[in-house]
């Protein structure tokens, strides 16, 4: 009896070639085009956001409200190009380019409430608009509260 | 220069979540990477090693989604040094105030007003 088990079943051998064609039909990811695309783009995003910040800081803002103002006027361009449909198709070379700029966080919380707007103004875009940000901040925040009671307790 | 360098840590940062996706065998979906790199970024400031990467790289480094975790350690930090336990709840929410606040607003306005391509 306890045999049996040792020798795969007619159905476990057939799940098994399945899963080695499906792994060998699946297209592998042409890793190098998209490690230089969210390179490059990544990259450049965060050149833009130097020069926004060198702006604000050279017209008199303080370090923090010049990061402030820099994120501000990324979010809203990236909300606006996201509406445009052009964000997405920049994201299609970029990848990760896209996505770990702060443009990213904002691209996710555009994206998905558009998608659900036909569901209303409260249910559609007010209740998706954090379908990605809602982890976000709720992963930030309670860290972030971690750290300050860490700081809190031991300083 | 500082052009130079936020391009090459901002770029460097964008890779490391392009690698996650492309090769581990793990199912890591933007939003595992949203998540995972503002709680990784605010891990790093709590310990002290961000900012030194925020000197050096400039909007390289508070550009990209760990600068955000960034800020709101270091608000939360600084809120309790500055109002004791309490700070630790308002800290990090008011140092990122403009950042979120800004993704929502405009997030909702772009959302009310554009509609998708394939509508």
């Amino acid at each position: 009896m306890t045999d049996e088990k040792l020798i795969p079943s007619d159905r476990e051998l057939q799940e098994m070639q399945y899963q080695m064609m499906v792994t060998s039909a699946k297209p592998k990811p042409p890793l190098l085009r998209n490690v230089l695309g969210a390179f490059v783009i990544g990259g450049a995003i965060c050149v833009f956001g130097q020069a926004l910040l060198n702006f604000f800081k050279s017209s008199g803002l303080a370090k923090p409200e010049a990061g402030a103002a820099t994120s501000a006027v990324l979010v809203f361009l990236a909300a606006l190009l996201t509406g445009l449909g052009v964000y997405d198709s920049i994201a299609k070379y970029a990848g990760a380019g896209t996505i770990v700029p702060i443009t990213g966080f904002a691209n996710s919380i555009v994206a998905p409430a558009m998608e659900f707007r036909q569901e209303g103004m409260v249910f559609g875009v007010g209740q998706r608009i954090f379908t990605l940000a809602g982890p976000v901040l709720a992963f930030g925040f309670v860290t972030a509260w971690l750290i300050g009671l860490i700081t809190y307790l031991f300083k | 220069m500082d052009y130079v360098k936020a391009f090459v840590v901002g770029g460097a940062m964008c890779v490391i979540g392009q690698l996650l996706i492309d090769l581990t065998s793990y199912k890591i979906t933007p939003a595992h990477i949203l998540v995972g790199f503002v709680t990784g970024g605010a891990v790093l400031s709590g310990l002290g090693l961000y900012q030194p990467l925020v000197d050096y790289a400039g909007a390289g480094a508070t550009v990209p989604l760990p600068g955000f975790g960034h800020i709101l350690a270091q608000g939360a930090i600084k809120g309790v040094q500055t109002k004791g336990l309490l700070g630790a709840f308002s800290g990090g929410v008011e140092a990122s105030a403009v950042g979120i606040a800004a993704a929502i607003i405009f997030g909702y306005l772009a959302a009310v007003v554009f509609t998708p391509k394939g509508e």
